[in-house]
């Protein structure tokens, strides 16, 4: 009877755990969400917003997908590769497509259409742009053996070259098309995924019809959706308030789920989780005195981050701190293990008393100033950037901000005349080739606006990227995050973004994960009533 | 008064090309471009700058300014505004949609502004120092003081408080569905042409109290013709017409300057549209807007010149 009782317990916990699992998913409805922004075009191979994944991507699928279901967004799951092997050497990839896909026009997909695509993204003929070839430069060709069998050959072995293949903005399109207008797809749509485009009305909406010939039989759920361009992030939590609107997949603030959850009650489900997005202060090592390390190591440590967390995170979309990786996710350097680094103690006394032997020795004054760029964007620039000012005047600087418009920032900060400055990064995966390259020396990534040259961690960064092994690899990045945020402190972390999404109960199905670049695919989202 | 209205018309084409050269000058002169708000933007790891060269050379960015100016004023004497940097849709088709929604609601807001302004107007002038006019003057201060876009957002949290209601989120044409489409604007319109109005009645006010001490009043008022017939006849004619070029000129404004009631309302109208435009630096669809609110200015002026010939038989043009 105690067994009984037992496996009642497990099984109850269990579906309040998984809410989706304790009930069927229903057929019909419309999911209407609100996106606040406009796809510049539809070639997903082009754009790099969420405001182009979030109404297009449910029009495609790729080769393979995040798990729908993994909270953590990093477990590849058979998307239209059901199945793939990887070769002994760890240089050869082989995915075996599904059979019966077809395009919306009715044609079928083949190996054909995978390497057209890849070739597309990896390989562009000259004039047309791909935002993420630089991702696959370890691919030595993209082939198509049978129809459906694809081979990636890569130059050498990689520990995340499958992780770059869950990309939300690998569509897959169809080679015919892309052999006759490579830009075809900026302004058309024609993929294989669960949903059909019916309608975009610019600055307006977009709108999809349920694919009845989707490869996957029973799915989609929802009948159709509605993608409701929206800028105004109080139009937005009116929309969600109002019941006019089921979701905003990109997230809102701490202050308006509590508004939502305090009108809305038992009618709205809130899901979190740390986010991949990070700021941090970038460090111009061109700059005296931000050339010495000591002084870089004293900014780091006079932020104390445990206490900003807890404050910031009340009002802010900001919450962990964190390392190089998303915290929880597999690479990931456990919270004890990153509280022994410099600026990341739990003694903000020690912290700052350490910050001020350190200025005093690199012969920084007292009161010495410096000026902070940020980029005019309130949320959350602008509560980081008082809270990093107030923590460094408490370590005897003072700091002057100065504020560059959005569109303007990065040709300002480029011009490396900045001292200091926010920048920052998202990621569609929890991936440290994806997380860590920023950091490389500027002779191989000119988007490290730190101006630096190390060649120790270029070195780091290409070892832990060519291992296949997991625990090795681990080593590696811990070795390099030491590096990066403490012996040379070259860029500041502040906190992980904490993504909140707010949804209307009726909707089931759909896991928040680290990156709002995932889970619109909606295949397997519906709606209750 | 022919070559008048030649005249003017003519004298438009100039101050267009005045217009069309500074802001071309000017938007060049801030800092960063359509390329580098687009992919610098997301944050993303891979930052290339052979793809940003293609994607400048493809929107002829790589081209002396010489040559994009003449390039663009070829477009633009053909009426050709040329695609959005953005978008690479014709600049036309973005601002299609986008221009009927501003348009009604300039409309409606002027509607709902004059109706109000005018009678307010006119009553707190002919009832001056009357617990009339002190309540027409507080009603037209509030609704100087309170923004529209504050207006606004009252109105959407007491929709959504007290009748659990919002207004409907996207633009339906007025001929599609009516219902829908005055639900939408009808509350950015009351918003908007409530604080239009208190300018009006404040003005309307002030310049029939001028109006009504003046000697043909008195002597209107002397052979005892009915009150009526000296607002109507009279005073209203002679009193309109700084009204009527304030209102005129807010009408323009409104085509393109509620950027922030859009907002609120999540109206897809022009005002976003320019504010989008900036923030991308999407050149030629800026250019574009600013030329057509630059047209509308010099025509709404123009028109409301003509007005005050037909309003006021003392006014002659030559």
């Amino acid at each position: 009877m105690k067994r009984l009782a037992g496996w009642l317990a497990i099984a109850a916990g269990a579906l309040l755990a998984f809410p989706t699992l304790a009930q069927t998913p229903r057929s019909g409805g419309e999911l209407v969400f609100p996106v606040p922004s406009e796809p510049p075009s539809y070639d997903g191979h082009r754009e790099e917003t969420f405001g182009l994944i979030h109404p297009i991507a449910p029009f495609y699928n790729t080769l393979l997908r995040v798990d729908p279901n993994d909270p953590g967004g990093t477990k590849a799951h058979p998307s239209l590769a059901e199945s793939w092997t990887v070769s002994s050497d760890g240089k050869t990839y082989t995915f075996k497509l599904r059979r019966g896909v077809k395009f919306h026009d009715g044609s079928e997909m083949t190996s054909k259409d995978v390497k057209a695509s890849y070739d597309k993204i990896i390989f562009p003929p000259a004039g047309v742009g791909s935002t993420r070839k630089g991702q696959y430069a370890v691919v030595e060709a993209v082939e198509a053996p049978d129809a459906t069998t694809v081979r990636f050959r890569l130059k050498f072995a990689s520990g995340s070259f499958l992780a770059s293949l869950l990309s939300p903005y690998n569509f897959i399109y169809k080679a015919d098309i892309l052999a006759k207008d490579m830009n075809w797809y900026e302004k058309n749509i024609m993929g294989t995924g669960p949903f059909t485009f019916v309608e975009h009305v610019k600055g307006s909406h977009v709108v999809g019809k349920k694919n009845s010939n989707y490869w996957d039989k029973g799915l989609p759920y929802l009948d159709s959706f509605r993608a409701i361009f929206m800028p105004s992030s109080s139009a937005q939590v009116a929309a969600v308030r109002g019941e006019r609107a089921h979701i905003q997949f990109r997230g809102f603030t701490p202050k308006d789920r509590d508004t939502l959850k305090a009108a809305l009650g038992d009618k709205i489900t809130v899901q979190e989780s740390p986010w991949d997005c990070i700021l941090m202060v970038g460090i111009n090592h061109k700059k005296k005195p931000f050339d010495d390390a000591r002084v870089r190591r004293a900014l780091s440590l006079a932020l104390d981050r445990h206490e900003g967390s807890k404050a910031l995170s009340q009002i802010a979309i900001v919450k962990a701190v964190a390392g190089v990786q998303v915290p929880g996710t597999p690479f990931a350097t456990p919270p004890a293990e990153l509280n022994r680094l410099a600026g990341y103690w739990t003694d903000p006394a020690k912290s700052r008393a350490e910050a001020r032997r350190l200025l005093k020795e690199a012969g920084v004054p007292e009161g010495f100033s410096f000026t902070f760029t940020n980029r005019g964007i309130p949320m959350p620039y602008e509560p980081l950037g008082v809270w990093m000012i107030d923590q460094w005047r408490q370590v005897g600087l003072n700091v002057k901000q100065e504020v560059i418009e959005p569109a303007a920032y990065y040709g300002v900060i480029r011009k490396g005349d900045t001292q200091t400055f926010m920048d920052f990064q998202c990621g569609y995966i929890v991936e440290p080739d994806l997380d860590m390259y920023k950091f490389l020396s500027t002779s191989r990534n000119p988007a490290n606006y730190g101006l630096y040259e190390d060649p120790v961690l270029d070195q780091l960064y290409d070892k832990q990227s060519r291992s296949t092994n997991a625990e090795e690899r681990k080593s590696l990045i811990r070795q390099f995050e030491k590096r990066l945020l403490e012996d040379e402190a070259h860029y500041l972390l502040t906190l992980q973004w904490h993504r909140i999404v707010p949804h209307s109960a009726k909707l089931k199905g759909w896991t928040v994960t680290p990156s709002h670049y995932l889970n619109n695919t909606l295949d397997n989202v519906w709606l209750t009533k | 008064m022919a070559f008048y209205i030649l005249k003017r018309l003519l004298a438009i084409i100039p101050t267009l090309f005045g217009v069309a050269v500074l802001i071309f000058l000017l938007l060049r002169v801030v800092p960063g471009d359509v390329v580098e708000a687009r992919y610098m933007s997301q944050g993303s790891q891979f930052q290339s700058q052979d793809l940003m060269n293609i994607e400048r050379k493809k929107l002829g960015l790589d081209q002396p300014m010489w040559k994009q100016f003449t390039t663009w004023m070829g477009g633009l004497v053909r009426l050709d505004f040329g695609l959005s940097m953005w978008t690479g849709s014709p600049i036309t088709e973005e601002i299609k949609l986008r221009f009927a929604l501003s348009l009604q609601l300039a409309i409606m807001a002027s509607t709902t502004a004059v109706l109000l302004a005018i009678p307010l107007g006119i009553l707190a002038a002919i009832k001056q120092d009357t617990w009339i006019d002190y309540a027409v003057r507080v009603f037209s201060i509030a609704g100087l003081a309170m923004p529209s876009f504050w207006l606004g957002i009252l109105m959407i949290l007491s929709m959504l408080i007290f009748f659990k209601w919002l207004p409907p989120m996207v633009f339906t044409p007025l001929w599609v569905n009516p219902w829908e489409n005055l639900a939408q604007l009808i509350w950015p319109a009351l918003a908007v042409g409530y604080r239009y109005s208190a300018v009006g009645t404040r003005m309307m006010r002030s310049t029939m109290l001028e109006v009504l001490r003046e000697d043909y009043i008195r002597t209107a008022r002397a052979k005892g013709l009915w009150l009526k017939l000296i607002l109507s006849r009279h005073a209203l004619k002679n009193a309109i017409l700084p009204v009527l070029t304030i209102m005129s000129l807010e009408f323009a404004f409104l085509l393109g300057g509620l950027v922030v009631t859009e907002q609120v309302f999540n109206l897809n109208g022009l005002g976003m549209l320019f504010v989008e435009g900036i923030a991308r630096r999407d050149y030629t669809l800026i250019q574009a807007l600013v030329m057509l609110v630059a047209t509308v200015f010099l025509l709404v002026n123009f028109l409301v010149d003509i007005a005050y010939a037909w309003l006021d038989p003392r006014i002659r043009y030559r």
